[in-house]
């Protein structure tokens, strides 16, 4: 047996830091903008059935991009950990702080452990308060690195070309329709072009604290979407670049009423 | 190194709240409690608030469920305005008859596990699926049960697939048991399935149902002393709950209160209630 080659700690990180980041920038961006009345989020996901968003609580949602199977798992286990919560204490005892800390502590671990690959993922953990001033959206990377946004977020794809278009034309205090707009636009936005993303390959949802049940989480089916978006032009596809996990047949969009693409 | 990451039960597989707990953290299910050796003089049953009389009604379109606000301890009423009928998810209601404490962190139990099935699978159970989850959850308090601590639900729901109001019954081995147009549990029960089969049609409106449990109600009050009539001085009247495809609501006190007040104003005159014909033999009777 050969005694193996010395690897310094710098280039071990550097190496599975790079390879993280390789994963994740692969796929396609996703978007989360603070408007008045909470969160909203929107990537491109052509598949109805298999969500890159998702509601953990009442106030909580979770938004992830990277590799699918990752990144469900972790999905899974925010939904048990807030549900055993809620239920051990109270519904107003599941924070989106309490959250972020266990999937910090979780890809901080499995980052620094030597057996196993680190997760290619990035996320989101966005929680609705009373007031606009009372929201937070968590960002966490790979690595357990835990960030806390204001006003916008990118992840994924190429997120830097995205959020320089949203920082051109963010405002604060928009309302669903002015935020959504902004976002698509973003993620339409590339070095070269200016994109018309199709209804059916946007995946919208909100945490709007003005809906009456106390779980405030909302995906935005076509109908209401292309109505919010209003004419836009001509559409085309995405970039070439190979999509991550949800790219799957669109199976199971039971309730959400099918509409041709505008155009 | 410590590994401070989440145990490997969060990521098991598996759609179940239940059995995620039952796995993880079981002290927290109620049916993991054990109530030491049995037949050391009184019942366990007697230490805790019972509740009592829950009814509920199907209509076309929809299903009415409602409880008395009574809970009982032996000879002592422990509360008079007890909330038995709850919220399971947006289409569906349970209501609760026995050991109080243990039957409300059932339910709770229950709300969790239909809305952790629905998030986890992102489609919600159909309305026979969630009437087994909630057999499963009887079933695991049967020792209990036998130790006097039993919980007997009624369940009630739209079932969305078949466009029409359902209600399940269980016993506390965790039978489960679909009943057709009415049923009520609990101690004034048999009181009130008589009232029921007397005023019950199949052609009742939404507010002739909620009436028709009213009445059940009144009846259970009438001859069990351990159901809650309407108590006039306090204004508390029965819990109810109206789920049709449009979803769940509870009717607001002041509706309940509108009901309960002409049905009380009928009894004025006719302390019985109203009175059924001798020889009905139809089923979309006029006046009652």
């Amino acid at each position: 047996m050969s005694a193996p080659f010395y690897v310094s700690p710098e280039q071990l990180m550097k190496d599975r830091a790079d390879f993280a980041r390789k994963g994740i920038g692969r796929g396609r961006s996703l978007v989360a903008v603070q408007y008045a009345d909470g969160v909203l989020f929107v990537t491109e996901n052509p598949s109805q059935a298999l969500h890159k968003v998702s509601e953990i609580y009442d106030r909580i949602a979770f938004a992830a991009v990277g590799r699918y199977n990752e990144f469900e798992n972790l999905r899974i286990a925010g939904v048990r950990l807030a549900d055993m919560r809620g239920y051990a204490y109270d519904r107003r005892d599941v924070t989106g702080r309490g959250l972020a800390n266990a999937y910090a502590q979780t890809l901080g671990t499995i980052f620094s452990s030597g057996g196993e690959k680190p997760y290619e993922v990035e996320l989101f953990v966005a929680e609705v308060g009373e007031v606009a001033s009372q929201d937070q959206i968590y960002r966490l990377t790979y690595e357990g690195r835990v960030g806390d946004e204001h006003g916008y977020a990118v992840m994924g794809g190429d997120a830097e070309t995205v959020e320089a278009h949203l920082k051109e034309h963010y405002r604060e205090g928009a309302t669903l329709e002015q935020a959504l707009q902004v976002a698509v636009a973003a993620l339409g936005h590339t070095q070269t072009e200016d994109r018309v993303i199709a209804t059916d390959d946007l995946e919208v949802a909100v945490l709007d604290r003005t809906r009456s049940q106390p779980r405030k989480f909302a995906r935005i089916v076509p109908a209401r979407l292309q109505a919010l978006l209003g004419e836009r032009g001509a559409t085309s596809s995405g970039p070439g670049g190979a999509a991550d996990g949800p790219d799957g047949p669109a199976t199971d969009a039971s309730d959400d009423a099918p509409v041709a693409p505008p155009g | 190194m410590t590994d401070a990451r989440l145990p490997a039960a969060f990521t098991a597989s598996g759609s179940s709240f239940h059995d995620f707990l039952a796995a993880h953290q079981p002290d927290l299910l109620p049916s993991t409690r054990s109530l030491g050796p049995a037949g050391s003089g009184t019942s366990a049953g007697d230490l805790a608030p019972h509740g009592t009389t829950i009814v509920a009604a199907t209509f076309p379109g929809g299903v009415v469920i409602s409880g008395d606000r009574r809970a009982t301890m032996g000879n002592v009423i422990a509360q008079r305005d007890i909330e038995k009928v709850f919220p399971a998810d947006e289409f569906s209601a349970v209501g609760i008859a026995g050991t109080a404490g243990i039957a409300v962190e059932m339910v709770r139990l229950f709300q969790v596990e239909l809305e952790h099935y629905e998030k986890i699978e992102g489609s919600t159970l159909s309305l026979d699926g969630k009437a087994n989850r909630l057999a499963t959850l009887i079933r695991g308090n049967l020792g209990m049960a036998m130790q006097g601590l039993a919980v007997v639900p009624l369940f009630a729901g739209f079932d969305l697939d078949a466009g029409q109001g359902r209600i399940f019954s269980y016993d506390v081995t965790g039978g489960r048991y679909e009943e057709t147009a009415f049923f009520s549990v609990g101690s004034g029960s048999l009181f009130a399935k008589g009232s029921l089969k007397k005023l019950y049609r199949e052609d009742l409106s939404e507010e002739e149902a909620v009436t028709v449990t009213i009445q059940a109600l009144y009846d259970a009050a009438d001859d069990d002393s351990a159901t809650g009539g309407p108590d006039l001085t306090r204004r508390i009247f029965p819990v109810v709950r109206v789920i049709t495809a449009a979803g769940g609501r509870r009717l607001t006190d002041d509706d309940v209160a509108q009901v309960a007040d002409r049905v009380i104003a009928g009894r004025m005159t006719r302390p019985d209630g109203p009175g059924a014909p001798l020889l009905g033999g139809t089923t979309t009777g006029g006046e009652r």
